[in-house]
């Protein structure tokens, strides 16, 4: 693993999206639905917009994992979304591997405005799979 | 690139500040590259702290602005109104949101906490050194509201909305409008019956020209966003022949009653609660608006009785669906009443224990005598907290309406019959504001409060034919005391809808309650963070009808307000094309679902170009340009890039 955050808990870079995954993450605040402190957030209008180029800057930064919360069906700007992000994460898959990154660091999933909960339990779980990588490592 | 920046980190009351060390997150970032002011304040949206911030910008000539408080959803605008104000562009602001994704979020560990909230003030600083300054852009709008549920607050909202000069159409699932407010009688505080409110409310709804309703009709998908939304519904048919006008022809309406004589099929007559039934082709009373009977198609077995005594009946009416085109939607779909569980306080177990919504209904069923299963009703015992305020169940919120409601029918009923004795067993009378007089009026005329703490709840009971109720009764120094009732009232609350899909549809978030969310209970009472659609009326929380009645003219003022002009201001956030590196490949006019691209000569060369009026800033086009031609304002490369080295400082 290249420039990896090898102290503390997992770094997660997380692109959300401002009118659908984004208020699904502050509806986990309000509920006070904890997830792990080394989570942040960097929201843009659609998950499609996200560039490969960012999400390899951010690995070779040192974040441990990247997650998409795509907004999936629910994208108010058309349902080429879904299409588009899963080819953005195809594509920087590829590239991944070709920069001897772990394709599994960076993952994907539709997040709706109400998925609070399910937001979580994505972070959390791509939190524990990134640490014990980060052991085996 | 900024230079000379104020950051300033919101206590946010004790709200950011019990989790967040804000006073460690200022030191560090006023010794931040470009920061020339770095504060803590206690409410940096109070009117005191917004002033202090523009004389800042003003005296120090300050070129960025960064607020590190709750989500930009709830006061982006705010503070942006705020740099403009000081005369800086509201673009060269950014708010990073330590309190949704911060404090509440990390409430279980403030070290955490505060280490994320100083990477996050600083990827903020990091995105407003490279920020541009900027001008709003405007789409055209659709002065169109769709109000979803005709009870009184679909209605009154309509009304209003209709009045302002927006189209409005309206909404209902069933068959007849007026929702929960038709089926109770007189009404604190001005004594008017659910039926006259209702009554008043549909004749203006049926006068005005702006007004379409629309009955048996639901939505079942919606697309397109704030301005523009286009949303699908089916409309459940009748069966009433439409031309058919029961307040013309008296033959019509003799031949209807036939038909509802002749029906074979009998159900549980929810509009009373289960206390009686009703026919498959039904009204629930005479003055019940559209004043045609309605078939319920769950239930009518076709046999095709009706259709041979009155000709106005279509049983081979058909579901009808249509689009429509709205530039806002409001929800005023109700509540339901909190139903208890088989056994609690011996709900459905002890023959002579109902609920309050049930005992209202019996009284409009019973003229002179109260009779329940054939017993005449001296002695009511009313439970309080039934379904509200539990200790173990998932209903911690306190209805608010109920202690009211049930003093009010106590009061009643004994004005109704004669000889009734009321006991109240409560938690703690909540009758607030003008409602106190009620409270006063029901122990003047006699009747007993009993009152138990949330751990020691009276006990129902059946000892032959006598119902008993024991209370610890704290207002006697916890003396056991035993009430015999004829009937026991449990007062429940009020709880989200059942069938609550709209939600699903519209993606309306949920509260810790289950009743839709607002943005904010002070700040954006009735907005939702779906923009455009708004809130009001019982389903965002338990509200009586006055308070209902606020809060859709407020949701209906909100969206006329969004919309009156014509047009909507959107965020200046569209893609920008490189033009010296694009070499014209069509990929992001393929990308585009606006067709917002177009293609142009530049310095001998093919290359995209991007329509402004259509770009509606989503950035597809963005990571499928092979040569990264292709920004999008507000969130180029350079801003995204030096955030993400930001945050992992």
């Amino acid at each position: 693993m290249n420039n990896q955050n090898l102290n503390g808990a997992p770094k997660i870079l997380v692109f959300s999206t401002e009118k659908i995954s984004d208020p699904a993450i502050d509806l986990a605040g309000l509920l006070k639905v904890h997830y792990p402190s080394t989570v942040y957030t960097i929201n843009v209008p659609c998950s499609s917009a996200v560039k490969t180029k960012w999400i390899l800057h951010a690995f070779e930064k040192g974040f441990d994992g990247v997650f998409i919360a795509a907004d999936g069906t629910d994208c108010p700007y058309g349902e080429s979304c879904s299409k588009l992000t899963g080819e953005i994460v195809s594509v920087t898959h590829e590239r991944m591997k070709e920069q001897n990154i772990d394709p599994a660091r960076l993952k994907m999933a539709a997040i709706c405005s109400v998925c609070a909960e399910a937001f979580a339990k994505h972070v959390k779980s791509f939190t524990e799979y990134l640490s014990k990588e980060k052991n085996t490592n | 690139m900024k230079k000379k920046i104020g950051v300033y980190i919101c206590h946010c009351g004790n709200n950011i500040s019990d989790y967040v060390d804000v006073e460690k997150v200022k030191d560090i970032i006023a010794a931040e590259d470009g920061v020339a002011i770095a504060k803590t304040t206690m409410f940096a949206c109070a009117d005191s702290a917004q002033n202090e911030i523009i004389q800042d910008i003003q005296d120090n000539n300050l070129d960025g602005l960064v607020i590190a408080s709750c989500s930009p959803k709830l006061h982006l605008f705010t503070f942006r109104n705020v740099a403009e104000r000081a005369g800086l562009n509201p673009y060269n602001y950014v708010q990073a949101n330590i309190r949704e994704q911060t404090s509440w979020a990390h409430s279980d560990n403030p070290k955490g906490a505060t280490e994320k909230a100083i990477q996050l003030v600083k990827a903020a600083l990091a995105k407003v050194k490279h920020s541009e300054a900027l001008a709003l852009q405007k789409i055209p709008a659709v002065n169109t509201v769709l109000v979803i549920g005709a009870g009184v607050a679909g209605m009154r909202s309509a009304i209003e909305l209709a009045d302002m000069g927006s189209k409005v159409h309206l909404i209902e699932r069933t068959h007849f409008v007026g929702g929960r407010t038709s089926q109770w009688s007189k009404l604190f505080t001005t004594s008017e019956t659910g039926e006259e409110i209702v009554s008043r409310l549909y004749y203006s709804v049926l006068e005005h020209d702006n007004i379409t309703l629309y009955m048996g009709t639901e939505v079942v998908s919606n697309s397109g966003s704030v301005g523009n939304f286009e949303v699908e519904l089916k409309k459940t048919p009748r069966y009433i022949d439409p031309d058919c006008k029961i307040e013309d022809d008296t033959e019509f309406e003799n031949k209807l009653q036939k038909a509802i004589d002749i029906c074979p099929v009998e159900v549980i007559d929810e509009f009373n609660f289960g206390l009686t039934k009703r026919k498959a082709i039904y009204k629930n009373f005479k003055s019940e608006f559209p004043e045609c009977p309605a078939i319920d198609a769950a239930n009518c077995t076709k046999c095709g009785d009706c259709e041979k005594v009155c000709d106005g009946i279509k049983l081979d009416q058909k579901e009808e669906y249509t689009t429509i085109k709205v530039g806002a939607i409001q929800l005023c779909t109700g509540f339901d009443p909190y139903e208890p569980k088989d056994g609690e306080f011996g709900y459905n177990e002890i023959d002579n224990v109902i609920t309050l919504q049930q005992f209202k209904r019996l009284i409009e069923l019973c003229p002179d005598k109260l009779i329940h299963k054939d017993k005449e009703i001296r002695n009511i015992a009313y439970i309080y907290c039934v379904g509200s305020r539990q200790v173990d169940g998932d209903n911690k919120y306190c209805s608010r309406y109920c202690c009211t409601s049930a003093i009010f029918t106590a009061i009643h009923v004994k004005d109704k019959y004669k000889n009734i004795n009321n006991f109240h067993l409560n938690r703690g009378i909540r009758t607030y504001g003008k409602q106190e007089i009620l409270y006063h009026q029901s122990s003047s005329q006699g009747d007993i409060y009993l009152q138990s703490f949330a751990d020691s709840p009276p006990v129902v009971g059946k000892n032959g034919n006598t119902t008993s109720i024991i209370i610890n009764d704290i207002l006697t120094a916890d003396k056991e005391i035993e009430v015999e009732a004829d009937l026991v009232v449990l007062v429940t609350g009020m709880i989200p809808r059942k069938d609550n899909s709209i939600g699903n549809i519209l993606k309306v978030p949920y509260g810790r309650d289950n009743f839709f969310n607002e943005i904010h209970p002070k700040l954006k009472p009735v907005e939702t963070v779906i923009d455009g659609v708004f809130i009001s009326g019982a389903c965002q929380a338990p509200l009586n009808i006055t308070e209902t009645s606020k809060s859709t003219l407020s949701a209906a003022s909100k969206a006329n307000s969004l919309l009156k002009s014509g047009e909507i201001e959107l965020e200046p956030t569209i893609a920008q094309v490189k033009s010296d590196i694009c070499n014209w490949c069509d990929k992001c006019t393929l990308a585009c679902p606006y067709d917002a691209i177009s293609k142009i000569e530049h310095k001998g060369k093919q290359v995209a170009a991007i329509i402004e009026a259509k770009c509606k800033g989503c950035g597809m086009c963005l990571p499928v340009c092979p040569e990264n031609a292709i920004d999008l304002i507000g969130f180029s490369d350079v801003e995204i890039e030096t955030m993400i080295e930001a945050l992992i400082e």
